[in-house]
């Protein structure tokens, strides 16, 4: 396949940066789309320019640091995540725009590279239970009805890429936010603090300058996960009740 | 700050007035359409201005009415809070989109088809309620007690061709504002079931198509009727 890629390139967070263009040939179309970048960075490290900088760990669909808004979708045309969409997605003589996720709360770091730790941020204020809960206990010894199970590990598989900040019109980081407040709420050793989690996290997601949500669906539309937008309603009443019941005024 | 500000000054809290006062301006319509299709019975108008007379007259009613525009006014504001914080989210957009593939036109023009209604609303209020309240009225009599010719006004107004196409314009905006915030109300309430859900997004597109419809097709049956 021969490709033409228009990639942002940034030197560093206060560089304007712009786009550049780059033709690739050659490639297999069996390549996952960073193995496509892999090339494109071993020609510029031959010519002695500066290679892509981009953000990928695990290669497997299941670490959530991969990210690139590609042709104008988070992940690229595919639900999936960018290392796990392959190059038979696209057409040879192809032109590929790749830019970061655009988020005043993920400030760019270099090129394609932002910086999500306010993600990291949000569960520090409130994505945890509180108490070591000690080792996995017998089957059946605390019963949890299959369908709750399934849900809050559906929550649970919420990788914490940021597609859905990415993709939503006003950079929102609901859907993950409501996924962690979910997997949590909806568990015996998560429920005890469910109420003063949705509060702090809820906090912390304001004070990290994310928008608010349009219900427009396009996170969960986007996310590789397929994190439904019921845990955003869920995130609501347990904010909402977490508010009208708690105790601090 | 205490507690109640607090949480109406979370995005999320912002998000539920949006939604109380968008379901309230949702039942709102129901009513004022009830009265307006009362505008073409086959009496002159008379069953219409009685019921505008005591609409006006009913001190419950106006007390609704004086909470309605306080609403209005309400949505209106914290739809320009919440579009001013979403873009000092995202200040600097993509160069490619392709926004279609995983969201309604209709969700992501809210705030464009919001301005374009209010537009409406200020262009009726002139046309017909300040013209009830301080302009000169016409005086009907019906068995001996005399009422406002609202009617009057109404189809006068409605034989201008072009005020006509207004109205029907701003109807069909009103249909793709309601196409996603009737059921976008429920979701920011906490409101989402597998059983409901599909339910309340089915009623909220029929919602969005029939009562828009039904608003539109009087200035057009008036403005047949008067030429």
């Amino acid at each position: 396949m021969n490709l033409t890629l228009k990639v942002w390139r940034q030197k560093n967070p206060s560089d304007k940066g712009g786009f550049k263009d780059y033709t690739l040939s050659g490639i297999s179309s069996d390549m996952s789309f960073l193995e496509m970048l892999d090339v494109l960075n071993e020609d510029l490290s031959e010519k002695g320019d500066d290679p892509v900088h981009f953000d990928h760990d695990c290669r497997e669909g299941i670490c959530g640091m991969c990210s690139l808004y590609i042709n104008g979708q988070p992940h690229g045309p595919t639900q999936t995540t960018t290392c796990q969409l392959h190059m038979r997605s696209f057409k040879d003589g192809d032109t590929i725009t790749i830019e970061p996720w655009r988020a005043s709360s993920f400030p760019i770091i270099k090129d394609l590279v932002v910086d999500r730790s306010s993600f990291d941020r949000i569960i520090q204020s409130g994505g945890y239970v509180s108490v070591n809960t000690g080792g996995v206990p017998d089957a059946n010894e605390i019963p949890i009805p299959k369908i709750i199970a399934d849900e809050a590990f559906d929550s649970a598989t919420c990788i914490g890429c940021g597609a859905c900040v990415a993709a939503c019109k006003n950079a929102s980081a609901m859907l993950f936010v409501s996924a962690k407040i979910s997997q949590l709420a909806l568990l015996p050793q998560g429920k005890v603090e469910k109420r003063g989690r949705a509060e702090k996290m809820v906090a912390q997601m304001d004070d990290e300058g994310f928008g608010a949500c349009t219900n427009t669906g396009a996170c969960s539309a986007e996310c590789p996960k397929g994190i439904d937008l019921s845990n955003i309603a869920r995130m609501n009443r347990e904010y909402f009740a977490a508010s009208l019941s708690t105790e601090e005024h | 700050m205490s507690w109640v500000s607090k949480t109406l000054n979370s995005t999320l809290g912002k998000k539920l007035i949006m939604a109380l006062t968008g379901i309230f301006l949702i039942l709102f319509l129901v009513v004022h359409l009830a009265g307006n299709l009362q505008l073409i019975l086959p009496d002159d108008g008379k069953s219409f201005n009685v019921y505008a007379e005591t609409m006006a007259s009913n001190p419950l009613i106006r007390i609704v009415s004086i909470l309605n525009f306080g609403f209005i006014l309400l949505h209106a504001v914290y739809a320009a809070i919440l579009t001013r914080h979403n873009k000092k989210s995202r200040p600097i957009g993509y160069a490619v989109s392709k926004a279609s593939e995983n969201s309604s036109w209709s969700s992501r023009s809210m705030g464009i088809l919001g301005t374009l209604i209010l537009i409406f609303l200020l262009v009726h209020l002139r046309g017909f309620w300040y013209e009830l309240k301080f302009g000169e009225v016409p005086i009907v009599t019906y068995d001996g007690v005399s009422y406002k010719d609202t009617f009057a006004i109404v189809s006068a107004a409605y034989q201008n061709i072009f005020y006509v196409i207004f109205y029907v314009v701003s109807m069909g905006v009103l249909a793709f504002h309601l196409a996603h915030g009737f059921s976008s109300a429920f979701q920011t309430l906490g409101i989402n079931h597998k059983k409901y859900t599909p339910f309340i997004k089915k009623l909220g597109l029929a919602f969005a198509i029939i009562v828009p419809a039904l608003f539109a097709l009087i200035p057009i049956i008036m403005f047949i009727q008067g030429s």
